[in-house]
């Protein structure tokens, strides 16, 4: 059985003026370990579905499984949602903002801290410990939002265009350093992007997505070459071109 | 190259000493304005080109005021509305930032109670002195609540409001570590509105003044308030002004702490 199964959702926005579908039956399995990307033109649907699998919204119908189970009967931490934007809080220090899942859910030890410790060390952040956020560049503050969210130790990762605030080679640089974290540590993740070129470059398999309603249009999986390398090295890969080419194209088809 | 730098510090010096300069020249205008004020007052009264009995003058303040002083019982009247100032103060602002968390909480009762707040807040709060004091005694329970009430609503309103202004996203990256709303009010909404709840201190300070003035004026046992409304029945106007005085120098005084006080907690808060 898939690790993350995600049955026929749909979800509907009611406002006073309006009812808007935001998805129509979306179904999608997700295997452990596993990278997907959800490409998709604006306003598709793409935050609204994150919102539904992290727990924090609830479908109009349909259910997400994790383990085989819904998602507000786990007692664990399973998912991570990390949000568009870093979302520190400016008025704790870096040291007080990545400890603060951990805290929240009783999981403050000796361990656990020299673990989120460590993982601010390995991102390149050591010795931030007791600035403020404001004090960091936006590409810093994107790293440590990243390690708040791994520190709670998730398994499921929810990345909510992480990189899109960031100059181009701070993000080919992350999603290097990204893709290597997720790997060691075996963790699920779903990315979304507008990007086609990082899609390629990090996931397994991509999600196209086309709006009104938002729906799953096509699962384009990534060549076993470019899966294997690092997202820098994929972008550099014969295939990678290719596989840009028929995105692209299946994007354009989409619009018609 | 060096001889630029020297040039630059001297500008520099220059630019320094023209603060100073500037600085001095207000002072001594504010000083200057100070002693022509009393002054003429002095002058006048003593002249009498005003009614010496309506306006008393400088030297009888001072002189009323060093006899209170010996006998001691200025520092009663001083007492009572310091603490009950600070007293009604404090309430006042506590108890609108909890009336607001409420409203934050359940957002069903700020729905229901919204109109009673805009009526409340329209409607002049000294004009419930006459029934607080029905309700609680003519004592200084009703002053401190005067001094409180007139505050609160106000307290509420733009607490409340800057509670809602708060990103959603930060409750959010909470709630995916399973946050309680509790945790989310503790951790993200309070600290976030700090700045506001601090700087309605400021506002709260001067109305709560308001509040336990009037609420003398009509308890009528002890403190300034209470010695001005004596001072005008007995046409005493010595009393009158030098209560005045006393009043403008502690609401100045607390006024200049609370700002202080916000000075330091907004420095701490954005390091
Ligand atoms: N709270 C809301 N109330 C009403 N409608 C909403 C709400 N949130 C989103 N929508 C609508 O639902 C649709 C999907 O929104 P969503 O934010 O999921 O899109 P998205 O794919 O993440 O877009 P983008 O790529 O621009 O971030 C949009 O048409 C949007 O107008
Ligand atoms: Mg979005």
């Amino acid at each position: 059985m898939s690790f993350l199964r995600i049955q026929n959702i749909s979800h509907t926005y009611f406002t006073k003026k309006s009812a808007k579908t935001a998805l129509s039956s979306i179904s999608l399995d997700i295997e452990e370990g596993s990278f997907i990307s959800f490409l998709g033109p604006s306003g598709c649907g793409k935050t609204t579905l994150l919102s539904i699998i992290s727990g924090l919204l609830n479908p109009s119908s349909g259910q997400v499984l994790v383990e085989g189970r819904p998602i507000q009967e786990a007692e664990e931490p399973l998912i991570g949602y990390m949000l568009q934007q870093d979302y520190l809080f400016p008025w704790k220090t870096i040291e007080e903002n990545i400890l603060l899942g951990l805290r929240i859910l009783n999981k403050s030890n000796e361990i656990s801290r020299k673990k989120t410790f460590r993982l601010l060390k390995e991102i390149g952040l050591e010795g931030t410990e007791n600035q403020y956020p404001k004090q960091l560049s936006g590409g810093m503050k994107q790293r440590v939002a990243l390690v708040r969210t791994l520190a709670a130790d998730p398994k499921l990762l929810l990345l909510d265009e992480p990189f899109s605030a960031l100059d181009f080679q701070t993000k080919l640089r992350l999603e290097d350093l990204v893709s290597a974290t997720l790997k060691s540590f075996g963790k699920t993740a779903i990315l979304v992007t507008h990007d086609i070129g990082e899609a390629i470059a990090m996931s397994d398999t991509i999600c196209l997505f086309s709006s009104n309603p938002g729906q799953i249009y096509k699962q384009i999986s990534v060549p076993e070459q470019l899966r294997n390398l690092t997202p820098f090295e994929a972008r550099a890969h014969p295939e990678y071109a290719s596989l840009f080419q028929t995105v692209w194209k299946e994007l354009e088809n989409l619009e018609k | 190259m060096k001889s630029k730098s020297t040039h630059i510090e001297q500008l520099h010096k220059q630019y320094i000493e023209s603060l100073i300069r500037e600085k001095r020249i207000v002072r001594t205008y504010q000083l200057f304005i100070f002693a022509f004020f009393f002054s003429v007052w002095e002058l006048s009264s003593r002249l009498e080109w005003v009614d010496p009995l309506i306006f008393s003058s400088p030297s009888k303040i001072i002189e009323l005021l060093l006899t209170k002083i010996q006998d001691g019982s200025i520092f009663t009247h001083i007492g009572y509305t310091v603490f009950e100032t600070i007293l009604g103060f404090i309430l006042g602002t506590l108890s609108g930032t909890l009336l607001a968390a409420i409203l934050w909480w359940s957002p069903l009762v700020s729905k229901v109670l919204d109109p009673y707040l805009v009526i409340l807040n329209a409607m002049p709060k000294v004009a419930l002195g006459p029934i607080l004091i029905v309700a609680l005694g003519p004592g200084f329970t009703s002053i401190i609540a005067m001094g409180a009430i007139i505050s609160v609503i106000i307290t509420t309103i733009v607490v409340y409001t800057s509670f809602r202004e708060v990103d959603p996203n930060y409750m959010k990256v909470l709630q995916t570590f399973g946050a309680s709303r509790f945790v989310c009010f503790k951790e993200a909404i309070l600290p976030a509105c700090f700045p506001t709840i601090i700087s309605t201190l400021k506002v709260n300070v001067g109305l709560s003044w308001v509040g336990v003035i009037v609420g003398e004026f009509l308890v009528s046992q002890q403190g300034l308030g209470y010695l001005i409304i004596y001072g005008f029945q007995v046409f005493n106007f010595s009393l009158v002004l030098m209560s005045l005085l006393i009043i403008a120098v502690f609401a100045t005084i607390m006024y200049q702490l609370v700002e202080y006080l916000e000075r330091k907690m907004i420095k701490s808060s954005n390091q």
